[in-house]
């Protein structure tokens, strides 16, 4: 489904605060697969996202998204295939746009858009009935602007709004980190509904260890711009954190590594 | 009590510039507002459809053509303001700031190279003129200028209301969303210049007929003055009007209180040569509004009501 080739990354090359973000990594994710990603600060989970979505041109290496080559593919045009929830919840959502609004921008997503009128009846219909699945009551509110909403609201509909299309791939970049707990588990719980219910693709970054064990099929942990682990199938199932803490001290070598990682 | 007459007298000429001015507005509104980018080239693109209206009309086109004429050249200029953004990666603010220097010099080869070029309407059949303003009869140039600035409002409003004209809202409330929604920001910021200059360069034609001539300056601060009635317009009636068209609508209607207010304080003696500080300062107020008003404690009854 998904394959990076010896992809690479350097931000601000050839100055003193050159970094090398994604150091020549190769990731390979079957149809269904719903990977963990985690690592410590730095680590390159957010850059490995943002060069699957196209943020920024890659400096070596090639994306192959489905057979297809997307490496070179502008960033709006690639979205047609990816769906993307973000950690900020102000990221994803257009907030002086009404919810019904921003899920009918996101159901024309690889559309052409033309003159035709923003919004159907028959979507308004169908959209009422997605917002009722996520239990939060916005099936009421649907002509409420978005900035009206809370971190862990936006987050459901970026979710609701991310998957409304079928992407070929689902990226989550800690899209959970910023709200409390209570609502982080509850956006959790979506998620997965979403993922299993759909059998999407997805990559999900995370800070929180208990999450990536829970969560998912696979794990695949990053250090220094490299997969340095990558644990499926039976063997994640059993995994602890306190194993997956040893994991990390050993292949990563860095003495503040556990500093760096947020133990929850 | 002998000011009174005058100003009620020149209440038609206030309306009718508000008028035309609140076209000017609502293209400012589509940059500043809509797309969230503040576009300079606007003081260029008003004189160019004022010129271009007016050479053509005494070339002896159609005044209608013309005024076509004039909304093509503006939206050349928003397609050069865009395209030095997107493309070329320079601000929005100086890509308008470039635009509207390089016009000035276009603008004086439209005109053939005067600053100043008249057009009577006695020997051309012109849209609108000053000199019916006080008439009663349909010579009178305020409600065809009605008639122009509600079609306006009723396009932008059905067309911000398409596939397309969501996605320009998306692109302007929030960029990285709109991307990841597979929306071309770039092609959308082009295509919003580009509709708001040629907005402005029609109300530089409507505007150069009105008052008989075509100035290479008369669009020296089109920007603030635009940007007046924006925010005259918003303060005042966004509180009162909760549909978008009706909004469109207090952006035109802060046009005609800025031009209302402007000939009463010339009615009061304010020097001409002062009217761009008095309208730097009111635009300054108006910006001020909002941000201060939130700085503010709410007082209790306040907040029970916007609750």
């Amino acid at each position: 489904m998904l394959e990076l080739n010896q992809i690479r990354k350097v931000f601000h090359p050839g100055t003193v605060n050159a970094r090398t973000a994604i150091d020549g990594l190769d990731l390979k994710l079957e149809k269904g697969d719903y990977v963990t990603v985690i690592g410590g600060n730095g680590a390159g989970k957010s850059t490995l996202l943002n060069a699957i979505a196209g943020t920024f041109p890659l400096d070596a290496g090639t994306i192959t998204l489905d057979g297809r080559n997307i490496t070179g593919m502008p960033e709006y045009k690639r979205a047609a295939f990816l769906g993307r929830v973000f950690q900020d919840p102000m990221m994803g959502t257009a907030p002086t746009m009404m919810i019904e609004e921003n899920l009918a921008l996101a159901a024309r997503r690889g559309k052409f858009r033309g003159l035709k009128w923003g919004i159907s009846g028959k979507e308004r219909a169908e959209y009422k009935k997605l917002l009722g699945t996520l239990e939060l009551g916005l099936e009421e509110r649907m002509s409420v602007k978005v900035s009206l909403l809370s971190g862990g609201q936006r987050q459901a509909l970026t979710l609701l709004m991310a998957s409304l299309k079928l992407p070929k791939l689902l990226l989550l970049d800690e899209h959970t980190a910023a709200l409390d707990p209570v609502t982080a588990a509850k956006v959790l719980d979506i998620t997965d509904r979403i993922v299993t219910e759909n059998g999407l693709t997805t990559l999900m970054v995370t800070h929180n260890m208990r999450d990536a064990i829970a969560h998912g099929n696979r794990l695949i942990m990053m250090d220094a711009g490299r997969v340095v682990l990558d644990i499926a199938g039976e063997d994640k199932k059993k995994l602890t954190v306190p194993e997956l803490m040893a994991l990390f001290s050993k292949v990563s070598a860095a003495d503040e590594a556990n500093d760096k990682m947020l133990l929850t | 009590m002998d000011f009174i007459l005058p100003i009620l007298n020149s209440l038609p000429g206030a309306a009718a510039q508000g008028l035309i001015w609140g076209i000017v507005a609502i293209g400012v509104h589509m940059t500043y507002r809509v797309l969230d980018i503040a576009d300079l080239s606007i003081d260029g693109s008003i004189a160019t459809g004022g010129a271009v209206c007016v050479m053509l009309i005494r070339a002896g086109a159609n005044p209608w053509v013309a005024m076509l004429c004039a909304f093509l050249a503006g939206a050349a200029a928003g397609l050069i303001t865009g395209l030095l953004h997107t493309k070329c990666g320079i601000p929005a603010i100086l890509a308008g700031i470039l635009t509207q220097l390089a016009l000035y010099s276009v603008n004086l080869r439209i005109l053939a190279a005067k600053s100043n070029q008249a057009i009577s309407v006695d020997r051309y059949g012109l849209v609108v003129s000053q000199r019916y303003v006080h008439n009663v009869d349909l010579s009178n140039p305020l409600p065809l200028l009605v008639i122009i600035v509600a079609i306006l409002i009723a396009v932008l409003y059905w067309f911000l209301g398409t596939e397309r004209g969501c996605s320009l809202r998306a692109t302007g409330a929030n960029r990285n969303m709109a991307k990841a929604q597979g929306i071309n920001t770039n092609s959308n910021i082009v295509l919003g210049l580009v509709i708001s200059n040629g907005m402005v360069a029609f109300a530089g034609a409507l505007l150069s007929q009105y008052q008989g001539s075509a100035d290479v300056n008369m669009g020296r601060g089109a920007i603030v003055i635009g940007l007046a009635a924006l925010t005259i317009g918003e303060v005042f009636f966004n509180k009162i009007f909760r549909n978008y068209a009706l909004r469109l609508m207090g952006i035109v209607f802060g046009a005609v209180i800025y031009y209302i207010v402007l000939q009463i304080v010339l009615q009061f003696g304010l020097n001409t040569n002062d009217l761009k500080l008095f309208t730097a300062v009111v635009v300054a107020i108006f910006l001020m509004i909002p941000y201060l008003k939130g700085k503010w404690p709410k007082r209790a009854g306040k907040e029970a009501r916007s609750a």
